[in-house]
Order: structure tokens, then sequence, then C-alpha cells
């Protein structure tokens, strides 16, 4: 015999900005973004390693501010601006010049941590168009990477933020060759 | 098969993107939790809240009573055992009698929803029975002595954690002698005896483990997995649910990082499976962070004992290794991991007589098991701390005392593993050069230091985990009139690039772009059996097949080929999607067009490729742990700050040279030296697993918080060095380089600080109370732990372990080494008296 469901929470409804694009959704009021994101809009590209905000896996961009979607309410983010990983690529569909970059140098191995990256440093970029590399270390130091040590993180950051200036940056070989 | 190619390469050397690359930027790859199925339920796991205990009962009625919930599964419904290894095969998927960790599984439910799930798990009771815990090696070593299985009427038969192993809490014993080390001691200038400890540290994939299962109609099973070995998996599966292997389909999901964390086939696996089953329902389990620290598999803490006896100028003559293995509560790779800490010693520097006990206890705690560089990063650094003691007592630089005793290429160890290629001093003269070691060693102002230390690693275990005589990696080729590839293997990528490595290599022999080939990988249905990710064996197995596939796809073009035009075979050339003449290269024709060639003349064209490694040398009891195709080599030199108020240790730099053998992709090659240095900088410093309460039992920190691993604040600066000895064994002269470059880290952090501020750190890791007590220590007599040898003077300061527990070893498995005439096998008894 089928046992009743009871519904303990009616759904909430709210309306933002999603990569640009107006969205409405509806979901249960206690979900987190990383939730609503994952699970009621099937944007899987945000990932998590904890849901705690220990480690920066999560992270998205509200409002251009990158935010630990774990640890938000979706409620939070009515009327608001909210950038993912699939918001990143360009208007003609070409990836961001960070994607490019972590592309081409191997900034991504299992690419898991690689979302959460490449939102918080396309802020960092937004806020300072030449960082040095200890600035890219401050910035990025609430998210962690098992697989890559960082350097081609630091390293692809660097070449995007080249590019976005306009300098004709190749990829330097020691990156990508080792040194000799 | 041409496993060297002399001809200059398109693809392969040359930094590409990798052919997934786009996929993760753009966050597209599919990870296990980013699967969803129609009416899927999730499941949640009740783990065990006490480490040593009997289950009296198991209620489950008020979960089942929750509106929601579909299922609810307890071990009755899974009695089968099963285990990575075939000698330890004490697992099951839920526990069924008895509890052994906290956070053994007990119970599983599947609900509509994950919260209503997790309410119906906190609604099942457990009545526990609490057993005596064991929670450190000297515990479980003096622990229960009897042997055999439970009901012989003595009680503290329940205390032993499993009823099979060697005896009481002891899992695994394991003596071999290679040689005379007594004798190698008698002729030595000196003897240096030191005592280590390697705490234990896990892989924390940032992707947490997870799972999903899905019946089909006809009642065939599908798990989508984030595993590094969805073979074993598969076979796991069969006897754990008592199906066929035909009708279950294992599929790895990209992982989210693994490190050898996912490489035994999980309890959640059996669980959704069983679920699935029951239900008939797709259900998907996703651990959370908490799980992943109890499903572990990690790093052992290794305590170690070494005895070395050396010639004036460094040569070593005889080697005597001991260590003690904390296993945790289940067998995983543990028989395989306890070898391992005594195999690849000698590898390096050549050692004239070896000897290697070993010992690996259980303990109420979570499982540990293969961690990047299984079993050997923790005798690495004895060996390479002690050869730096030794170095400092015979006078000779640390450069010297290692770059004047190389292992010889093609040369046979003690151990009777085969060393093909070996740019180790190449590696070596890289990173002393760069780094201005000579410079700066024992010159730098106090509180700054440099160290040096090498490493050696497995390119592929010699032997497959069950034993046949199958090869270990098969590859499947297909080409289409269209022009299409698809390279079909059952590897896994983990993160390290092993799709790409296919495509590349494939892309290379075909003269095509690699981008235009389609990659599909670690589907038991539709993919060739590969044993895994684990071992570093992907890009040389996987690799060699890819090639052999490879090279008779282009022999069946280029027989059609040489038909039609009348072209000799010697002068067929593949390159930029084309086939054609070497001597009128613009009049060939397009890659697909030779295919059309191909397939009207063969019919439909797919090949195959496997590899199987050559049969190894030793051929004595625990000869299966060791052997491997190619071994690849590491040097590195850190340089470091320490400060003397605080303690902490901050690593500046690291200069590392890695002898791959050839790259197959150079960026890809780097990604994987630092990834290690970072792993093993972590390792050095900070991580580990650490216990509290509960007769120390329950982990203290399993967050990612408070497990403390590198961020982008403490990772040092990594200058990484390719050095390319390539060895005929490898595809294009591949070996490893997922591990090895891990293996000097540790030691070479605690050579520099020992540069730095002249103190001993003889335990890993090296957290600033260690260097402060060290420093602060008056200085100690070095205490030997046996009587009449000669040791070096007095230590001053130091930090580290300094005995370790008495234990009657059993007499060793005798082999002579090759250089007294050995063949690989070991003395018959006999022999042994007669010899002696
Ligand atoms: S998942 Fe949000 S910080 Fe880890
Ligand atoms: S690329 Fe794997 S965790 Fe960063």
């Amino acid at each position: 015999m089928a046992k009743k469901l009871k519904r303990k929470t009616q759904k909430v409804h709210i309306a933002f900005t999603l990569n640009g694009e107006p969205c409405e959704v509806a979901f249960a009021p206690h979900k987190t973004l990383l939730e609503v994101l994952r699970e009621d809009l099937n944007l899987t590209g945000t990932k998590h390693g904890c849901e705690l905000g220990e480690c920066g896996t999560c992270a998205v961009l509200v409002d251009r501010k990158p935010v630990l979607s774990c640890l938000v309410l979706g409620l939070t983010v009515e009327g608001r601006e909210v950038t993912t990983v699939e918001g990143m690529q360009l208007a003609d569909g070409s990836l961001h010049p960070l994607q490019t970059a972590f592309a081409d140098l191997g900034a991504a191995q299992c690419g898991y941590c690689t979302p959460g990256f490449l939102l918080t440093a396309k802020e960092l970029l937004e806020k300072n168009s030449k960082p040095t590399r200890d600035d890219i270390k401050e910035a990025l130091s609430g998210n962690l990477c098992r697989c890559t040590g960082y350097i081609k993180i630091y390293e692809a950051v660097e070449l995007a933020a080249a590019r976005m200036r306009g300098e004709a940056a190749e990829v330097p070989e020691e990156v990508v060759l080792g040194l000799k | 098969m041409s496993k060297t190619n002399p001809k200059p390469t398109r693809v392969v050397g040359k930094p590409y993107r990798k052919v997934d690359a786009a996929a993760k930027v753009m966050g597209l790859t599919k990870f296990a939790d980013d699967l969803v199925r129609p009416r899927m339920l999730y499941c949640k796991i009740l783990r065990s809240p006490v480490p040593h205990a009997l289950i009296k009962k198991i209620e489950t009625s008020q979960a089942e009573k929750l509106a929601g919930v579909v299922a609810v599964l307890t071990g009755q419904l899974l009695p089968i055992a099963y285990g990575i290894l075939p000698v330890s095969e004490d697992e099951h998927a839920l526990c069924i009698d008895k509890v052994r960790f906290v956070g053994d599984p007990v119970a599983a439910v599947a609900a509509l929803d994950e919260d209503t799930a997790f309410e119906a798990m906190n609604a099942i009771e457990v009545e526990y029975e609490p057993l005596p815990s064991f929670s450190s090696i000297p515990e479980s070593l003096s622990g229960p002595k009897s042997k055999g299985p439970a009901g012989n009427g003595d009680e503290s038969e329940s205390w032993r954690i499993h009823t099979y192993g060697e005896s009481g809490n002891i899992h695994k014993v394991v003596a071999l002698e290679f040689g005379d080390v007594e004798a190698g001691f008698r002729e030595a200038d000196r003897v240096r005896e030191d005592v280590f400890f390697y705490e234990g540290s896990t892989h924390l994939p940032m992707e947490q483990h997870a799972a999903l299962a899905e019946v089909d109609g006809d009642g065939k099973l599908c798990l989508w997995s984030s595993t590094q070995t969805p073979h074993y998996v598969h076979r796991a599966l069969a006897k754990v649910l008592e199906m066929p292997g035909s009708r279950i389909r294992v599929i790895a999901t990209p992982n989210g990082g693994g490190f050898g964390g996912k490489s035994d086939p999980f309890q959640h696996e059996m669980i959704v499976a069983k679920l699935a089953l029951m239900t008939g329902r797709p259900v998907k389990v996703t651990l959370t962070r908490e799980e992943v620290f109890y499903a572990h598999r990690g790093r052992h803490p290794v305590l170690m004992w070494v005895k070395t006896g050396v010639k004036k100028d460094g040569a070593i003559t005889a080697m005597h290794f001991r260590t003690f293995l904390d296993g945790g509560a289940y067998g995983s790779y543990g028989v395989a991991s306890t070898y391992y800490t005594g195999a690849l010693q000698t590898v390096t520097y050549p050692i004239a007589n070896y000897k290697f006990e070993g010992v690996r206890v259980f303990t109420n705690k979570p499982p540990c098991g293969p961690k990047r560089g299984h079993g050997t990063p923790q005798p690495r650094f004895a060996l390479e701390v002690q050869l730096d003691k030794i170095a400092a007592e015979l006078g000779i630089d640390p450069v010297t005392i290692r770059r004047d005793h190389l292992i010889q290429p093609n040369s046979l160890t003690a151990n009777y593993l085969r060393v093909g290629s070996t740019g180790l001093a190449a590696c070596i003269d890289k990173v002393v050069e760069a780094s201005g070691f000579k410079k700066k060693f024992g010159k730098l102002p106090y509180g700054q230091g440099v160290g040096l230390a090498c490493g050696s690693y497995l390119s592929g275990a010699g032997l497959p985990i069950y034993w046949n005589n199958m090869p270990h990696t098969g590859v499947q080729l297909r080409l289409d009139r269209q022009g299409g590839v698809c390279v079909m293997c059952g590897s896994i990528d983990i993160g390290q690039g092993s799709d790409s490595i296919l495509a590349y290599i494939v892309a290379e022999v075909l003269g095509i772009d690699p981008f235009d080939i389609r990659v599909l990988t670690a589907d038991t249905d539709l993919t060739p059996v590969d044993l895994g990710s684990y071992s570093s064996r992907v890009t040389l197995m996987s690799g060699n097949a890819a090639l052999q596939a490879a090279e008779r796809a282009r022999d069946l073009l280029v027989q059609a080929f040489t038909e039609k035009y009348g072209v000799p075979v010697s002068r067929v050339a593949f390159a930029d999607g084309r086939v054609f003449d070497v001597e009128k290269p613009e009049a060939g024709i397009s890659f697909a067009q030779a295919v059309q060639l191909a397939e009207t003349k063969f019919g439909t064209i797919g090949t195959v490729g496997s590899y199987t490694p050559p049969v190894s040398h030793g051929k004595y009891k625990g000869a299966g742990v060791g052997p491997s195709p190619a071994y690849s080599y590491t040097a590195a030199v850190a340089e470091v700050q320490v400060d003397p108020q605080t303690g902490i240790v901050r690593v500046d730099r690291i200069w590392i040279a890695h002898d791959v053998g050839k790259s197959i992709n150079p960026a890809l090659v780097m990604g994987q030296v630092e990834g290690s240095v970072y792993m093993g900088l972590g390792e050095a410093l900070m991580e580990e697993m650490s216990y509290r309460g509960n007769r120390n039992t329950v982990h203290k920190f399993p967050s990612l918080l408070e497990y403390k691993s590198p961020t982008t604040l403490e990772m040092c600066d990594v200058k990484t060095f390719l050095i390319e000895d390539p060895d005929p064994q490898g595809p294009f002269g591949a070996k490893e380089v997922g591990q090895g470059p891990l293996l000097p880290v540790p030691p070479v952090i605690a050579n520099a600080v020992y540069d730095a501020v002249g103190v001993r750190i003889d335990e890993i890791p090296i957290t600033p109370d260690k260097v402060l007590a060290a420093l602060r220590s008056k200085g100690e007599e070095h205490s030997p732990q046996e009587a009449g040898v000669t040791l070096g003077t007095r230590e001053p300061h130091r930090y580290g372990p300094h005995t370790i527990p008495s234990f009657d070893w059993p007499d060793p498995v005798r082999v002579r080494t090759p250089w007294e005439g050995g063949d690989g096998k070991e003395l018959l008894r006999e022999a042994v008296h007669a010899k002696e």
C-alpha cells in the first residue's frame, strides 16, 4: 500500500539572472544555491567537495563576486545575477581566455576543481588586469586542487590575463616542455 | 612490435591539449554525481559509531515505516565477502555480525529524496556489544595471540579483528633475504641503524566517491562509478551479487581525482547495485566528505628500522630493513603494500646484500591501502635520510654518495628486479646544477638550507592482482569509411590524461589529428579489459596496446594502398590526414580514402592490441611485488627556511628532474611532476590521519578544513626538468610519471631542514612542534636496537621514534643474489643449512 508522502515544505519560487538570461525556478526553501543549480536547474558544472564551505569547488559568481554556493541558500539570489561555469563562454560561443589557457596548459587535470578556480580567477582579472603571482595565490587561496600543485593554474591565469590585456602572448615553452 | 620510433614524431612529444580538456573547462564532463536517471532513488549508508563491536541487533522497522522510504538493506542480504586481493577477501557490503572501525557501513536505505534517506538512516537502531579495540602497531602486535577461526572457547578470540591472517591481529608477515646481510655488515667500514616513522595520510580527491546503479528491462545491471578499477569492481559485483559478469556492466565515470583512493571495490558500489536490483529503480549514492575519510585506503602509517653497512666511499655492502605497517581494519591492498615497503629499496643504488622484514597489523581504524607511491614513499624517506646521515659520517657530500653509486642500466638488483633505462645520473646533475646545490649546501645562513634526495618507481606492476595469464590491457580500434577512428580501451582517465595518451599514440601512427579520434574508455560492455589506473601502468601498458592496434590498422591500409598504387611498402607514409608515397607526397590520398581502399579489400576495418608485461626474473615466494617493465627515476633538491622561534618550515622551491623515458606529452608529464611535488609536500609538512577519543579510534578531523592540505599559500615553487632516457619496454620509450616524483619530496625536505637548523626530523609529517622539540632537545645517545654494531656518534638534535617493538621474525625466504650466481629461486631449506 502506497504510503502518503508528507510534504513538509512548500516550494518557493524565485526569479534571477542566470548566466545572462532570465531564469525562474521553484525549490524547497532550505536548498542551497549549489543544490538549486545542480538539482533544479541541471547545471552540474558547479561541483562540490565538502558542502561545508571548506574547499572552493562550488564557487560561482553572484553579482560578479565569488560565493561558495554550498553556503548560501538558493533563496538569497532572488533578483541577483548568477554566473556558473556554463556561462563563462563568450557571446560567440568561443571559450573565455581563462578556459582556453586552462585547457592549453593542462591546468585542469581531473577538472573537478576547475569550475571553481575559473570563476574565482575571472573575478580576480576583472578587478586586477595585471595580477602578480602573489595576487593570484591570494585570490585562489580558498580553492583546493589536489591534482595540479596549482602551478599550471597560476601559469594559465597569467597567460589569460596577458591575452585579455590584448598582448599577443604565446604559451611559454618552459611551461609546457619543462626546463632545459 | 616496434616500440621505439627513431623517426621524428608529429604528435608524440608535443604539448597537445588533452582530448577532454575543453569539456573539463566548460563544466561539461559528467562525473558520477552529475548523473541523474528518471525515478532515481537516493541512498544513505548508516555507519558504525563504535570501533570494535559485535552487532547484536539491527532494528529497521521505524525506517521502513517512513513515507518516501523504498528499501532498507542490511548485511544479511549480501553475505558474500569480497576484497581487492584474493588473499584477503575480508569485506562485506554491510557488516553482518561485527563492526571493525568507526565508519564501518552497517545498513543502507533508498528513498525518494536525500532528506528522507537521511531521516530513515537515523531511524535505524543498532545494538552493539563492544569489544576491546586496537589502535596502534604495538597494541595489535601484543594483542590476542590465538590463531584460527572463532569458536575454540577462547574469549580473546573475538578480540581478533579478523579470524584470518598470521595470528591475533597480525595480518601479514614477510621475511626475505637476498645474499647474506651479516656477511655484508662484516665487510662494511661503517654500519648505521636508524628508526623512522611515516604517518598515514589520505588521498583527499576533490570529488567524493559516488555511484549510480540501474537495472534494465532484462534484469541487466549497470553501475556508473567513480572508480579507478572498473574491471575489479565488475568482478566483485558478480561475486557479491551472485550474478554472471555478462549481465553486469560497469562504467567508470571520469574520476575527480583518485591517487589510489578509488582503487578498491567499495561497499557503496555493492549497496546501490543491490538496492537497484531490489527496487527495480536507479539508485545513487554520493559519499559525504566525512565518509570519504572513512572509505580511506590511504597511506599506511609505517614504523621503520634500517641498518645499513657501507664502505668508506659509500658503497652499500648490506641493508637490513624492517617495516611495521598499521593497516587499519581491513586487508585492502595491504599484503601488496607490505611487500612494497621492502621492494624498491634496491633499484636506485646497488645493495650487495639485502634483507627485508615487514609486518602489517589490523587496527580498529579506517583501512589503509594504496596511495600514490603505494608503500614506497615511507621506506624511500628512511633510506634517503639515512643516506644523508651516512654521508655526513663518512665526510662525503650528499651528491657524491649518490652519484658515485647508481644502479646500472640493464641490470638485475639483489631482489631480481630488472632495471632497463635509467636517467638518474642526468636527473641528479640537472637539479644539483640548477639549484646551485654545491654552493649552498652547508653554507647558507642559519635557518636556511638545501637538501637532495632521489627515488624510483614502477611503470606498472609485472603481475595482475588475481592470478591469470591474460593480457593486462587491451585496445580495440575501429576505422570507418568516413575516416573516423574510434579507440576503445578499459582504462579510466583519473585526470592524468590516459584518454589523451591513447589518442596521441593512435594519431601518431595513423598520421591523423588526435582530436579527430573518438576515445571510448572504461565501459566493461564496450571496451576490452584494462586492469585499472593504478601502479602507474596505463601509459606504458595501454600505450603499448594502442600502438600495436594502430600499427596493425596501418598495415592493412598500407597493403591496400600499395596494391592500388604500386608504391613499395617502405615508401608509404601517413601524415596530416593523408596517405602518400614519400617520394611523391603531393600525389597521395586522404586518410578516409585509404580506409575505403582497405575496407574494399578486407571488409570492415577493426584491429586489436594487447599488452602483457615481460616475465619477471624473481621466482621466489614474494617475487610478485616489485617487478615492472620499466622504472622511472627522479632527483630533487629543496630549498627551505626554518624559523627557529616557531618551528615552521617553509619550502621555497623544489628543483625536480624526472626520467620519464619519453614524454608522450611533456605538458601532461610536467603536470604529474608538479602534482606529485604538491602531494609530497603535503605529506612532508602537514597531512596526517590522526585519531582521538575511544582509545584513539575516532578520526580527529574528517573534514577538508581540519585535515590540513597545502593551499596556494603553502605550495612551493617548482622547477621541473624532464629527462628522457627511452626504455625499450615503453611505447616510444615512455615510462611512468604519476607517482615517482612524489618519492624524493618528503626526504628532500627533511634533509634540507637538517641543513638549515641542524636537527634531524625522522618522522613525517615535519610539523612545527617536532622541529621545536628537536631544537630544544639536549641531545641524546643514539640507541641501537642491537648491541655490538658500529654506530654513528651522538645524535645531538633529533625528533623521531627511538625503538621498534620486539617481534619474533620468522626465518626469511633466502635467495642468492645474481652476483652470487643465483637463479631467482629461493634456496631450499637444506641448501640454506649447508650454506650456513
Ligand atoms: S563544496 Fe562548497 S566549499 Fe566545498
Ligand atoms: S584538477 Fe583535479 S582537483 Fe584540481
